[in-house]
């Protein structure tokens, strides 16, 4: 088989939507940070912007195998203040053990995850209209659990759960003599040396691609393109290591949701359960002729579903040392456009994990950019709104140009 | 009687096919003119270049109606002369009332406010002149297919039907329902409406048609009075008269020990919970047999396949089916696949592809275990899987990276295929392998099916152009209605004998 290297034009032209969403987000980081007077990329902020978006993150991963199963979940932000509520009032009111309570509010998350997913799998009810009940029926149980009111503080023990940071491993010297070095008052190791390591597997993997498709003659982007967008990526990811170093290191939250994303991109990408859930949402019907049992893989969407939006509750409460009746409130719609910025397709069959995730952090600066700006709430959603808007009109217009 | 309707060399191409070739036709007012053939014959394009729906310009020819040149411009401007057409899949909206439905886009309202009691007085009189009593505020779901049938010709009716063209009215009817219909059709001529029947049948064309023409490969044939009789034998022969040259790749027949056997099966419509749409249905395949299911649209072949295939049409299944002489389970999709079946669907785009995936994403997707190992894919050897298809089947394409919905339709049957090919099943059900490929494409086909034979596998095909059955196959079942009404070894078949088991009932 032939095999022509195209030109970078015409290769940023055929991928447009994966580079567009990678530019998107460069830009966006560059003009807060310069609107910001550098506010932005400050270490502190950054590890705020982790903490603030983390539990949108985590149920976007969720949403999107919702979302490319074909359906749509509108509880989730629901589901996750009452999950919430249900820690506070057994962990403060109660006093039950923390480890106890976060295990029977995951079970309770995949419990209410598998009630809705119950009747969109097997009665074929649309799941705007289960999810919609749902939304109603935990935001009222919410305010039940809780009685209109706050409950809080939570134990040490539970806040670590969002507010932690991972302690350094090496040496106390070596932070210290590399807090010198940078010119900063203290350095953690461990946080740099995992930027380095994440950067280098970025790199890796790249290339493992790489030669792989030349060995079937897949025609790869070029070199000079691989290289810089593999460089863009990899210097970020130690940039902003380098910076969290300076700060207070690796927080814990940044630790769950790496793995969970590590996690869903292999499901999605690389394991059988996650190529039917493509098939499925392609086209149901040709999957469940290919022997695919759509109805439980459906249920098994919502389950999962329901599983981390009671982690992101947990998260949440964790994060606030509280439980409010408002938590959650509007969560699933910056949950849903993180997964449509990201390029995933309302129609089912088609979106990625990484998409998403970056879905979410284009989202999450903007809020904190905004905010540092002291733009006012009106303006943000009006924005917010319209770049939801722009990134989705940007897909379908690609669509037809090409099509 | 004067001429109604004239079509003059009507010539309609679609890209690489001429679908007619210089047809004509010329039915006399106040007759009943039925057109037959074949499926694929061009009798449901002429019909839509008569109403419209390939508007004037787009094909040669003229049509002259009532005495003067017609140019429709969309099937407004027809049905505006009095022409109505009753298509097959019926166009009324289930969840509106009969009066609601006969008046759609043409309310009894003044100035947008709609007149409900005109319109349901106007209905009752359209009603009692089909002889359908029902209230006009029933709801059309309620109504079974024969009384919905009666509801569109009411429908013709209320827009003064000057020609009424009825596209195989009795096809989903049951007999006295058809009965019913085509009384009522002599009794509208009686009042002076002329009409065009579409049909199989040729028992009921020869009941009330007083005029026939024959379509066969987009040519008309023959137009056959009925005043000097016409015999059943003589629509047949014009209908398949065409000649079988070497278009099938040589086979020797062979047929080993017992694949599957299928007994008793029997199989109700999932909505229609009244209709039986399978009737105690049985046969075998031998190992490297072809056996073919001959029939004409709607006589339920695809439904008794895909009822086979892990029960995905249908409800109250009844029946067995054995392999190698034991009970298979075949409940389910899944377990159909690992007792050794595989269905390639005949609607490959809806039901047998995700089109915007790549071939190779579609050719492991139904035996995904193949290319995994602890539920994690392979990537190299799902790759070398679909090349190893792709070389196979001789696949054109640039890649197997490349997405099945750019590819034609040929290609894109390979790679359904393949996805069964990928699975090895024992016994291959292929529902309308070849329709809608060119004939380069259907040779490679044939020559797939014939090395599956070879391999020992059994094949059961169904279609509807029975020169490929008769070409192709070592035994054919007659389907029709639901049920098989005969067998035939492939050297006592020939068209017309196919034909007359299907006709006569």
């Amino acid at each position: 088989m032939e095999k022509t290297t195209p030109s970078i034009k015409s290769h940023l032209k055929a991928h447009m939507r994966d580079f567009g969403l990678l530019f998107a987000l460069i830009a966006i980081m560059a003009f807060f940070q310069i609107a910001t007077g550098g506010i932005l990329l400050r270490p502190v902020n950054i590890t705020n912007l982790l903490l603030q978006n983390s539990y949108i993150i985590i149920m976007a991963l969720g949403m999107l195998i919702v979302i490319v199963a074909g359906h749509i979940d509108l509880s989730v932000g629901s589901v996750m203040g009452f999950i919430g509520a249900l820690a506070a009032v057994m962990i403060v009111s109660a006093g039950l053990p923390v480890p106890l309570v976060i295990l029977v509010c995951l079970i309770a998350g995949g419990i209410i995850g598998g009630a809705q997913g119950y009747f969109v799998a097997f009665w074929r009810i649309p799941p705007f209209i289960v999810t919609l009940a749902g939304m109603l029926v935990f935001r009222g149980l919410s305010l039940w659990l809780l009685e209109g009111q706050s409950i809080g503080p939570f134990p040490k023990e539970f806040q670590v759960l969002s507010t932690g940071f991972v302690p350094d491993v090496f040496p106390a010297a070596w932070g210290a003599a590399l807090a010198e070095l940078v010119g900063a008052r203290k350095f953690n190791v461990l946080c740099f040396v995992l930027g380095l390591i994440a950067a280098i597997s970025v790199v890796l993997m790249g290339l493992k691609k790489r030669s792989r498709d030349a060995e079937y003659g897949i025609v790869s982007e070029p070199m000079s393109l691989f290289w810089a967008r593999n460089l863009i990526v990899a210097g970020a990811l130690v940039f902003l290591m380098f910076k969290l170093a300076t700060f207070r290191g690796v927080p814990n939250v940044l630790v769950t949701m790496a793995i969970l994303i590590g996690i869903y991109a292999f499901i999605t990408e690389r394991t059988v359960i996650g190529r039917r859930v493509y098939a499925l949402g392609g086209n149901e019907k040709a999957a469940k002729l290919s022997g695919i049992k759509t109805e439980r893989l459906n249920f098994m969407a919502f389950v999962n579903m329901g599983v981390l939006a009671a982690l992101a509750g947990l998260i949440f409460a964790a994060r606030l040392n509280s439980a409010t009746p408002k938590a959650g409130f509007a969560l699933e719609l910056d949950v849903i456009a993180a997964v449509f910025i990201g390029g995933a397709s309302m129609s089912g069959g088609s979106g990625k994990i990484i998409g998403a995730v970056v879905g979410a952090f284009i989202m999450g600066v903007m809020n904190n950019g905004m905010s540092i700006l002291g733009i006012g709430i009106d303006y943000q959603q009006v924005i917010k709104g319209l770049v939801l808007l722009a990134a989705v009109f940007f897909d379908v217009y690609n669509k037809q140009k090409q099509g | 009687m004067s001429t109604l309707l004239e079509m003059r060399n009507i010539t309609k191409e679609f890209p690489g096919v001429k679908a007619l070739d210089q047809v004509n036709l010329s039915v006399a007012e106040g007759e009943i003119h039925a057109i037959c053939g074949e499926n694929g014959a061009g009798k449901s394009t002429l019909m839509k270049v008569l109403s419209g729906v390939y508007p004037a310009g787009t094909y040669d020819g003229e049509i002259h109606y009532e005495g003067a040149l017609a140019e429709f411009k969309s099937i407004r401007d027809s049905e505006d002369r009095g022409i109505i057409i009753i298509h097959q899949e019926l166009a009324l909206v289930p969840d509106l009332s009969i009066a609601e439905n006969i008046f759609l886009g043409n309310e009894t309202a003044h100035k947008g406010v709609i007149n409900w009691h005109e319109a349901n007085q106007r209905t009752e009189k359209l009603l009692a002149k089909v002889g359908l009593s029902e209230a006009p505020t029933t709801r059309i779901d309620s109504l079974g297919v024969g009384k919905q049938q009666l509801v569109e010709i009411a429908k013709a009716l209320s827009k003064d039907v000057k020609l009424l063209i009825l596209d195989e009215p009795t096809a989903a009817l049951q007999e006295n329902d058809s009965k019913k219909l085509l009384e009522l059709m002599l009794e509208l001529k009686s009042q002076g409406v002329t009409s065009i029947i579409i049909s199989h049948k040729l028992n009921e064309v020869g009941y009330v048609s007083d005029t026939v023409t024959v379509i066969r490969d987009g040519m008309s044939v023959s137009t056959l009075d009925a005043k000097d009789g016409i015999s059943e034998d003589t629509i047949v022969r014009d209908m398949v008269g065409r000649d079988m040259s070497d278009r099938y790749p040589a086979r020797e027949h062979r047929a080993g020990e017992m694949l599957m056997e299928v007994e008793g099966w029997n199989v109700w419509h999932p909505e229609h919970a009244d209709r039986q749409v399978i009737k105690d249905i049985s046969f075998n395949v031998r190992a490297g047999e072809v056996v073919g299911i001959a029939g004409v649209m709607g006589s339920g072949r695809t439904e008794l396949a895909m009822s086979i295939f892990g029960r995905s049409y249908g409800r109250k299944i009844s029946g067995k089916v054995k392999l190698h002489g034991t009970a298979a389970d075949v409940s389910r999709v899944d377990r159909a696949i690992e007792a050794g079946l595989a269905y390639v669907t005949e609607d490959r785009k809806s039901l047998g592809l995700i089109l915007e995936e790549s071939i190779q994403f579609n050719t492991t997707l139904a035996h995904l275990e193949g290319v995994s190992k602890a539920g994690v894919l392979n990537a190299n050897a799902e790759t070398e899987v679909a090349e190893h298809f792709r070389k196979a089947l001789k696949t054109r394409t640039p890649s197997v990276f490349q997405q099945v919905g750019n590819l034609s339709g040929g290609n894109q049957q390979k790679v359904v295929l393949a996805k069964w090919l990928n699975t090895s099943p024992e016994v291959l059900i292929l529902d309308e392998p070849t329709r809608g490929i060119d004939v380069g494409a259907k040779y490679e086909i044939y020559a797939i099916i014939n090395e599956l034979s070879e391999q020992g596998k059994g094949v059961v095909m169904i279609s509807s152009e029975m020169p490929e059955l008769l070409g192709m196959c070592d035994r054919i079942y007659v389907m029709n209605e639901g049920a098989f009404v005969g067998e035939l070894a492939a050297k006592d078949a020939s068209q017309e004998r196919i034909m007359s088991l299907i006709v006569t009932e």
